[in-house]
């Protein structure tokens, strides 16, 4: 399969950044080093016009190794094209560059993957929970959460 | 009007009155508040009445969706769907379904694509009538409240009539749509248009010509398009601020493309914009609906893939092939089987781009590789965006901007905390 | 004597007839009690969504005498709690309870107010009767107006028959 024109831009700059890329189901996708998101994040915006963060998520892939995936959808406006950007962590280093001095709307979603997924992001102004509430231990969406594992403040315990 | 500083009323007065004392205050607004329909909480810093700061916090209704959503089979998850955004929720129903759909390489043939867009644009009507009328509400017009939630009632009634249910309407399947359109549908639903565009009619009266409603609107709250884009807004929000970004022209899907309508764009972003987009985005639905309704095609509605979609009624009780193919795909560890993957599949909610992020990977219930339950769903959520960059729109205003400002956000808690 | 005492017994209560009821007190409060319920509706998901629908003109709440939504809890004597109760906000939500004077009731809208409905799950409070008591249940998911009605009937009648303290 043809590269992409991002990933040849990429490759330019940090030969090593993409690892993988591929347009299963007709979404072009590039897996790229997780110390390189911030750079690929800007050569997207800057030379393809990639200007909206469309989405910003992760995936726990217990047991396969490495285990997560953090997922980043981008859109550009003027030629309506999307491109995915994949990048994957072992758990004993979950952790990532901020992409929140780039993306306002980074600093949302980075505090929502930190707090369902327990994946830090580097450098982020802010870094709390945003849909649990202090004093909730561990991470729901993590695969090894039980799904019915309540940790109320008030009321019966479970 | 809206934006005088303390100081520069200071600065107004005459130079023997004593200075005003200079205080900062901070006010809690939620997360049980009139104004913040749903559950919200903005911590505001004030100066007199006008906020210097402020910072949203969210949350209050995680319910876990996407966790759901990984429990559940892949036409079960349908149900959690429904209650993201639960003011147009076929739209949602639809979204995952075709996303789902994408992973399967499977279409539906044109009527249930044309009743898709039928479906999709009477939730749109009625998730703007709801968010125009809250929000004339709490600036004081009642009336308006009561007709556009009157023009709801008719969409929900059309709704009900072909699903059974108002708010949460299961009204798609992965595959195919669950019924036909009831009789007499069609026509019924050329009544609710000509209904709606009454109340519109009213509503622009009421509210687009008064003087006070404007003036609370116009100016405030008001947001660049370059940094909407930043921001990630889209929808109505985006639409306002000058870029006409619509997933249903930009990336067409179902049958939009067929079709003649126009995307309203505003020029200031501020709250009068984003009423006078949605407002005109009704008509414009309106005008999908009757062309769906001219156009609507004969033939079936599902796919026919029988390893995606439910036999008809009649097969599964005269024949033993179609009551083997009910079971199978009913049956716990049988279903639907999903290949491996990952899609994004984007469409166009009430409040902006709705994006299904659904990952199938193999588990301890996978045959062949195919799965018969997703291994991520993940919503992206339109309304987070504006709410995220709530504190740009709201800071340097008045304290009672706050309301209009948060009411033309149309903040749907179900959405935003999932 | 005490013929003449009958007599004038029998005459009064002949002459009253039809503009004097007799009632027990607790009654006569339960009567007025129920026809004047200003609410609190604490509303957090879809369930609001029909909520609204009851109050406003097609299915017009303000038929009961229960029109008036009081957004502080002190003026408050219905507490409606209506949509998803997550654990996060459980804490405002008995605040909220607290906070409203005596006396109170509190209806329970909903299938996720009353049990958690579909959400099992860490997020979710499995029904608000773990934290608050509750007087009357509204089932669906949502409840359909017509369901909202017969719940507000309902609890107009609890009202009525129950003892008021008013000492
Ligand atoms: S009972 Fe159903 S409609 Fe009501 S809040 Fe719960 S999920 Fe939503």
């Amino acid at each position: 399969m043809p590269k992409f024109p991002e990933h040849i831009a990429i490759e330019k700059v940090h030969p090593e950044a993409v690892l993988d890329w591929h347009e299963n189901f007709g979404d072009r996708t590039l897996i790229v080093e997780s110390k390189q998101v911030v750079e690929v994040a800007k050569i997207l915006r800057d030379q393809f016009g990639y200007k909206m963060l469309v989405d910003l998520t992760a995936v726990d892939y217990l047991p396969r190794r490495p285990r997560f995936e953090v997922v980043y959808h981008y859109l550009n406006l003027q030629t309506n094209t999307r491109i995915r950007i994949k990048t994957q962590l072992e758990e004993t280093s979950a952790h990532l560059p901020t992409l929140s001095d780039i993306y306002p709307i980074a600093d949302w979603y980075e505090r929502e993957v930190w707090d369902l997924f327990g994946i830090k992001f580097d450098g982020h102004p802010n870094l709390k929970r945003i849909m649990l509430y202090e004093g909730f231990e561990g991470h729901p969406l993590r695969k090894d959460y039980p799904k019915t594992k309540r940790q109320p403040l008030l009321g019966p315990q479970n | 009007m809206s934006t005088v500083s303390t100081s520069e009323i200071t600065a107004a007065l005459p130079p023997d009155e004593p200075e005003f004392q200079h205080q900062e205050m901070m006010l809690n607004i939620g997360p049980s508040h009139p104004a913040m329909h749903g559950i919200i909480h903005i911590k505001a810093k004030l100066e007199g009445e006008l906020v210097i700061e402020s910072e949203v916090d969210i949350g209050y209704l995680h319910r876990a969706f996407e966790k759901s959503c990984e429990e559940a089979t892949w036409n079960q998850a349908i149900i959690y769907t429904d209650r993201l955004n639960y003011v147009s929720a076929a739209i949602n129903n639809i979204g995952y379904c075709m996303a789902v759909e994408k992973l399967l390489g499977v279409t539906l043939p044109p009527r249930g694509q044309y009743i898709r867009t039928l479906m999709s644009e009477i939730s749109r009507i009625g998730d703007h009538l709801t968010c125009v009328g809250a929000s004339a509400m709490e600036l004081g017009g009642f009336t308006p409240f009561l007709y556009m939630i009157k023009g709801r009632e008719y969409c929900w009634e059309l709704i009900e009539n072909y699903c059974g249910g108002r708010v949460t309407t299961m009204a798609s399947r992965v595959g195919g749509m669950p019924h036909d359109l009831p009789e007499g549908f069609l026509d019924q639903c050329l009544w609710v248009v000509k209904e709606i565009r009454e109340i519109l009619r009213e509503c622009h009266v009421l509210l687009t010509k008064n003087r006070i409603f404007v003036e609370r609107m116009k100016g405030v709250g008001a947001m660049s398009g370059e940094r909407a884009i930043e921001w990630g807004w889209t929808g109505p929000c985006l639409r306002s601020c000058g870029v006409g970004y619509d997933v249903r022209k930009d990336f067409p899907y179902l049958v939009y493309n067929e079709l003649d309508w126009e995307v309203p764009v505003g020029t200031n972003g501020d709250n009068l914009d984003r009423y006078l987009v949605r407002m005109e985005e009704m008509e414009q639905s309106c005008r999908i609906i009757e062309q769906c309704v001219a156009k609507m095609p004969g033939g079936p509605i599902n796919c026919d893939n029988k390893r995606v979609m439910l036999p008809a009624k009649k097969d599964t009780y005269e024949n033993i092939e179609g009551l083997m193919n009910h079971f199978k795909l009913i049956m716990y560890g049988h279903g639907i089987r999903v290949p491996q993957g990952e899609v994004y599949f984007p469409v166009e909610g009430a409040n902006g781009e709705l994006g299904f992020y659904i990952v199938s990977h193999p588990d301890e219930h996978s045959k062949d590789g195919r799965n018969d339950r997703a291994w991520r769903v993940r919503c992206r959520p339109p309304c987070m965006n504006p709410v995220a960059g709530l504190p740009e729109i709201i800071n340097n205003y008045m304290i009672a901007d706050i309301v209009p400002t948060f009411g033309s956000v149309n903040m749907i808690g179900g959405e935003l905390d999932r | 004597m005490s013929n003449h005492a009958n007599g004038h017994h029998l005459d009064m209560t002949r002459s009253l007839s039809g503009s004097v009821v007799t009632t027990r007190f607790d009654k006569l409060l339960g009567w007025a009690r129920k026809y004047s319920l200003f609410q609190y509706p604490f509303v957090t998901a879809c369930c609001g969504m029909e909520y609204m629908a009851t109050a406003a003109s097609h299915y017009d709440l303000d038929r009961f005498g229960a029109a008036l939504p009081r957004f502080s809890p002190r003026q408050a004597d219905v507490l409606w709690v209506v949509g998803t109760i997550s654990h996060k906000i459980a804490p405002v939500l008995k605040t909220i309870y607290d906070q409203m004077a005596e006396p109170k009731w509190v209806v329970s809208f909903g299938a996720c107010a009353s049990c958690g409905g579909p959400y099992d799950n860490y997020a979710t409070v499995q029904g608000i009767d773990t934290i608050i008591p509750v007087d009357i249940y509204i089932a669906g998911c949502p409840p359909r107006p017509e369901a909202v009605l017969d719940g507000l009937l309902k609890l107009q009648e609890l009202i009525q028959n129950q003892k008021h303290e008013w000492r």
